[in-house]
């Protein structure tokens, strides 16, 4: 199969239950950032993407880009599609647009996913830092 | 040890009220009931995260500060602001967020709930179209057909579907756990089969495929207890279900009035909606059309996609269309364990259920206007008091950059990102464990929540600061009018 260098994608942001364990927990544990600083890939996606598990990669919309390390999703399969855990990774990347009525687009975002294994995962901290330049 | 029985759970909108928890040298040892997040909760809420003493920031660093000094110097924050922002209020009790709307009218700010990113949109449907509802006990007992649409229950909600409604044991209605065991049990029977193929014949995997086309379901059209799950990918509720039908993005509007025209009978000159064949949608619209209870509980797949607050229109229409012919509910799969409450808190105190303006000294609500979200975008506020929530961790990056740019108070049991960027940080007790209030379940029905152990010494419920920070500001404008005149 040829290897693309990029895909377009739709991005979908939501919960999961490791990241709702880990929120009980403590935000500021590293299950919690652990859990959130992923994205579900489609496991043909991957393949596309040349890409295998745990790999970083660097997730790109208008509002933003991030790096979140795919994983591959047990939900298989729903190619064009990449899932996020709600967090302040999955932040940088979703629209604030709320057609006035004060609701964001969290869901059904354009994007585009490339490879990233030179870059690294920021943690909550580094990102926080990076982002506001407080915290 | 001391077990304290049924103690209700304070983690997501099911409110689950059967917990067990032993109590041992006044902490929780053991969880008995509860889901992965609810002992998460229970056994967690002590952790090394836990906020322990009040926090100013001086210099660009968070230290320590004596209550007295953080009430005092958030109390100047508020009264001093033109137009402050007062978000949260739904991790916690009524009782404060009563407290919260008199600080808001007091200050003249922006009072809002984190509804606004959850189910504002349903908010404001259910404000034009009207709902059908009934409580949670109802469906257990009564519902014959569930159907979730934009919400994964396992991972949100995990005891919704045992407590409430298919795997539950009703009155009139029996569970389905025991055929859902055996489709399990088939299920990885004849994944052993393919694997064991795979390992004899090295063959590659066939890749799986989405709903076959043209085949018909035989479990959708059987008698009990039936489950549907309508969602944008297979979730784990998903394989749950008797049918699960994968929509496309952004299509629940077209397959949602697609059903309506279904329903009444009418015919459909396509093939797909939304990536659905329609034979599929004919099969669902007749187990609809032809249960006697049906359910349908919809989550934020459908507020957050595009459409919004339409595609909750259409759901609700939905339900009245389908209450013409047989008994239909809707309920939206609300989030945090009190964000009903605090709609319907707000609703008795100012007339509007979230995104209230009191900057004007009466109630004004237009979300959109007056909505958080759009305050921020719009870097309109000058203050903000977040209580129970994490908006860092939880808006769009715009939004929070003005929300961090000018003077912030939290008042939060645990360090969370919103903690760490905030000037002035308020530990508190968790509600539901160390301090007693009361919550509304999703289905409007409030239970009360139990103090089971004593909170860190001199660490106080979100009421009793709130109460303080109130009475504080009220005596810096007093002393402000006086000196006016």
């Amino acid at each position: 199969m040829e290897q693309k260098s990029k895909l377009y994608v739709t991005l979908l942001t939501g919960r999961t239950i490791e990241q709702g364990v880990a929120k009980e927990r403590g935000k500021s544990s590293s299950e919690y950032a652990e859990s959130v600083s992923v994205c579900y890939m489609d496991p043909e996606d991957m393949k596309q993407l040349g890409i295998k598990e745990k790999t970083n990669v660097q997730v790109s919309t208008e509002y933003g880009s991030v790096v979140v390390k795919a994983l591959k999703s047990l939900r298989a399969p729903h190619t064009g599609i990449i899932y996020i855990p709600y967090g302040p990774w999955a932040n940088v990347v979703v629209s604030s647009e709320t057609h006035s009525i004060g609701m964001p687009s969290f869901k059904g975002v354009s994007a585009e996913i490339e490879p990233a294994p030179d870059m690294p995962v920021l943690g909550l901290e580094e990102l926080l830092k990076k982002q506001f330049r407080k915290g | 040890m001391q077990v304290v029985k049924a103690v209700t759970c304070p983690v997501c909108g099911s409110l689950c009220d059967d917990i067990e928890l032993t109590i041992d040298d006044g902490k929780i040892v053991k969880v008995k009931n509860g889901c992965a997040m609810c002992e998460s909760k229970f056994l967690g809420y002590c952790g090394e995260h836990r906020i322990s003493k009040p926090l100013i920031r001086r210099n660009g660093e968070l230290v320590k500060a004596s209550m007295k000094e953080a009430i005092g110097k958030a109390a100047e924050i508020l009264a001093e602001a033109n137009y402050p922002i007062l978000y949260g209020w739904s991790s916690t009790s009524c009782e404060a967020t009563r407290v919260g709307l008199e600080l808001a009218e007091e200050v003249g700010g922006v009072i809002d709930n984190t509804a606004v990113v959850c189910h504002g949109p349903s908010l404001l449907s259910v404000q034009e179209v009207g709902i059908p509802s009934c409580t949670l006990g109802q469906i257990r007992h009564r519902a014959d057909l569930v159907i979730y649409w934009g919400s994964d229950p396992w991972s949100a909600h995990p005891r919704h579907i045992e407590r409430y409604t298919a795997f539950s044991e009703g009155r009139f209605e029996k569970s389905e756990w025991r055929g859902y065991l055996t489709k399990l049990k088939a299920l990885i029977g004849r994944k052993k089969i393919e694997s064991t193929l795979r390992r004899l014949f090295l063959k590659k995997q066939p890749s799986v495929s989405s709903v076959p086309e043209g085949k018909v379901c035989p479990t959708i059209s059987r008698t009990g207890r039936k489950l549907i799950v309508i969602d944008v990918r297979r979730t784990k509720s998903a394989e749950m279900a008797d049918y699960f039908i994968q929509v496309e993005p952004n299509k629940d509007y077209e397959l949602l009035q697609a059903f309506r025209s279904l329903i009444r009978d009418q015919e459909l000159d396509v093939d797909k909606v939304a990536g659905v064949p329609v034979e599929h949608l004919e099969e669902v619209a007749d187990a609809m059309v032809g249960c006697s209870f049906g359910a349908l509980f919809f989550g934020v797949g459908l507020t957050m996609s595009r459409g919004k607050l339409k595609n909750i229109d259409a759901a609700l229409s939905l339900v009245r269309d389908l209450n013409m012919c047989t008994k239909f509910i809707i309920m939206p799969m609300r989030g945090h364990f009190n964000v009903t409450g605090a709609n319907t808190v707000s609703t008795w105190q100012s007339g509007y259920p979230y995104a209230v303006d009191f900057s004007l000294g009466y109630p004004r609500y237009n979300p959109g206007e007056t909505s958080v979200m759009d305050v921020l975008l719009r870097k309109e506020s000058d203050a903000a008091l977040v209580v129970a929530s994490d908006p860092v961790a939880n808006f769009p990056r715009k939004a929070v950059e003005h929300l961090v740019e000018n003077p912030l108070i939290v008042i939060d049991p645990h360090m969370n990102a919103t903690a760490q960027m905030a000037d002035v940080v308020f530990p508190s007790a968790f509600v539901g464990i160390e301090a007693e209030g009361t919550a509304y379940r999703m289905d409007h029905v409030p239970l009360p929540l139990k103090k089971v152990v004593e909170p860190p010494r001199g660490v106080l419920p979100d009421e009793e600061i709130l109460r303080r920070i109130l009475s504080e500001v009220r005596k810096i404008k007093k002393a402000k009018t006086t000196e006016e005149a």
